[in-house]
């Protein structure tokens, strides 16, 4: 990491007690206006949402009573946060899993120079520079049964006619979900493995191939532990975004038919904005925040520093 | 017996030929081929649906909904953007423009401040540097329910900073971009030696003005990197967007998705709203293609 080389810098300014408390105060004033917003916009309202999430608060009652761990009780024992929670998983894990083994197998098949590179890069990187919604529409146009391509490609592959409800039936919707999903994402994996691969030191490739190692022994004893920490990092903000996933459900099916395809962000939302049960999202979005807390924890914990060692 | 195998068994080879093979790979001609047939599959599966949500923005009725669809406009128009920005296009657009240019400013000012604290007075060390990272792991929908009860309260108070205003969205979308200004600049002005700036604190300069007239120039093409990434998020984002904002303060993803419902029939203007939302980001990605990997990864892998 960085923080060694920086450390060593910050000695040579000139020490003395009054000189160093005034350095700090100096650094606390200039970090406080952003951590006042911070606190003030993200740190409040989760502990407001906290307290919520502990009453009964729906558009119906005028008062919001106590009502202890009944919202928690509700949300644990509700069918639709459990299949809210089975498809966000699906499409998460699908999806990166899919992301992850496209980008390295591009990523190892473009390292290095050649014609054709600096034209073709910028172009290869369009899909994750397009505003979500936009995705959402354009490949909702494209998995249209009647007007989309993909039944007409398809027809054309198998020489008749494919006419597949893609966005009527759960299973096809969450594979439409994760293909669009895909589409977007797997770039990214692609460029952030692309840039580590480049990284990694051609000697160590030399004495691999010294060592009479083969192009699968290279790749699992050099460039995979050369590239494990950006690996990690690379999943799991990747999974931390997948997570959210929102827009493509809005766009594809507001979650049904029925509430089959609902995502975990989709139905906190429809709890609050068509339900108004304030109290009862607030205890499903802090399921999501301590699920997510403990699962970054133990993830970071066990692949992004045990990677760095 | 050759001295290569009594190596420990691990050469199967001697190794001057392995080292002759690596320079005369056999297998050149064939992963060139196999580099340029992949190379064109993916550009045409990456560009494909783009081109098509912009060849449907220039369709007529009959043309996108069309059972076979119809892959090239015969028929070009821009009638689509003629009728849907008066509609609400230039609202939405003007709206984006703010809401993410308000945001951007707002955050780089606040963020640059924070970053440099970090970065050279190493304030609050490792763990708030991560803890302000954690910030933004953090889904956004959690905090939907509690914002909206505090805009709607500010909003009685003066409607220009509740519900459906620019203000509301300018200042949630600042909060979701410190974080990420504060990781990038930091990493940013880790990259600018301190000897400079530290001697001119030595002949008297305040840190503002040390940091101001030093190091900031230094990191200008941080600065605009980040900014742009900054604007380019705030433009993108949906969730807070739909919740927040009625019809006022619509922005662009908003408008767009609010052709959701209609089934095909408005696809045209749906598309052409579309690319007026895209095309902006396209232009300015082209601006920060170098900084790419360290701003989708907010600095935790350098690229």
């Amino acid at each position: 990491m960085d923080m060694a080389e920086t450390a060593t810098r910050t000695a040579v300014a000139p020490s003395g007690p009054t000189f160093a408390t005034r350095r700090r105060i100096e650094g606390w004033l200039l970090v406080l206006p952003a951590l006042l917003l911070i606190l003030g916009l993200s740190i409040v309202p989760l502990i407001q949402s906290l307290l919520l999430s502990f009453q009964r608060w729906d558009l119906q009652s005028q008062e919001h009573p106590f009502v202890g761990l009944q919202n928690y009780r509700d949300a644990l024992l509700d069918p639709r946060v459990c299949g809210a929670f089975q498809n966000t998983g699906i499409i998460v894990v699908c999806a990166i899993a899919i992301e992850f083994l496209l980008g390295l197998g591009l990523a190892l098949l473009f390292v290095g120079d050649f014609t054709g590179k600096r034209f073709a890069m910028p172009l290869l990187m369009l899909p994750v520079m397009v505003v979500p919604i936009v995705v959402g529409l354009t490949w909702r146009m494209l998995w249209d049964n009647q007007y989309g391509a993909i039944n007409q490609t398809l027809s054309w592959i198998a020489g008749r006619d494919v006419n597949i409800l893609w966005l009527a039936h759960r299973d096809t919707a969450l594979f439409a979900m994760i293909v669009t999903d895909v589409w977007q994402w797997t770039p990214f994996m692609f460029l952030v493995l692309l840039a580590a691969l480049s990284s990694v030191n051609p000697e160590l490739y030399e004495a691999a191939s010294l060592d009479g190692a083969g192009w699968w022994d290279a790749l699992r004893d050099v460039s995979l532990p050369g590239i494990s920490r950006v690996i990690a990092v690379a999943i799991l903000f990747r999974g931390l975004d997948a997570f959210k996933v929102f827009d493509l459900v809005y766009m594809f099916t507001q979650g049904g038919p029925g509430t089959s395809t609902e995502s975990i962000s989709w139905y906190i939302y429809q709890l609050g904005f068509k339900f108004f049960r304030l109290g009862y999202a607030s205890a499903v979005s802090f399921i999501v925040v301590i699920l997510l807390t403990v699962l970054a924890t133990v993830y970071v914990a066990r692949f992004v520093r045990g990677a760095e060692a | 017996m050759s001295a290569a195998t009594g190596h420990a068994g691990t050469l199967t080879r001697p190794a001057a030929p392995a080292r002759v093979a690596s320079r005369h790979d056999p297998w050149r001609a064939a992963r060139t081929a196999a580099r340029y047939t992949v190379l064109i599959i993916v550009l045409v599966f990456c560009l494909f649906p783009i081109l098509w949500v912009i060849g449907t923005s220039v369709k007529l009725p009959g043309e996108y909904l069309h059972n076979p669809p119809v892959w090239i406009p015969q028929n070009p128009t821009l009638v689509h953007y003629r009728n849907v920005m008066p509609l609400r296009g230039n609202l939405a657009l003007k709206n984006s423009l703010i809401i993410a240019g308000g945001a951007t400013l707002l955050s780089m000012l606040l963020g640059t401040l924070a970053a440099y604290s970090l970065a050279r007075l190493r304030t609050g060390g490792r763990h708030f540097a991560f803890w302000l990272l954690s910030q933004r792991m953090m889904p956004p929908v959690v905090l939907i329910v509690p914002f909206f009860l505090v805009l709607r309260a500010l909003g009685q108070i003066n409607p220009a900073l509740g519900l459906d205003s620019h203000a509301a969205l300018i200042a949630l979308y600042t909060v979701f971009n410190l974080p990420f200004v504060i990781w990038m600049m930091r990493s940013y002005f880790d990259a600018v030696p301190a000897e400079v700036e530290e001697s001119a604190l030595v002949d008297g300069a305040t840190r503002l003005r040390a940091f101001s007239s030093i190091t900031l120039p230094l990191a200008v093409p941080g600065l605009i990197a980040t900014g742009t990434f900054a604007f380019i998020f705030s433009w993108m984002e949906f969730l807070f967007a739909v919740v927040f904002t009625r019809t006022k303060a619509i922005t662009l993803p908003v408008a767009v998705a609010g052709f959701s419902g209609s089934q095909g029939s408005n696809w045209g203007q749906a598309s052409a709203l579309a690319v007026v939302a895209m095309l902006p980001v396209f232009a300015l990605a082209l601006l920060v293609q170098r900084h790419f990997v360290r701003g989708l990864t907010l600095g935790a892998v350098r690229g």
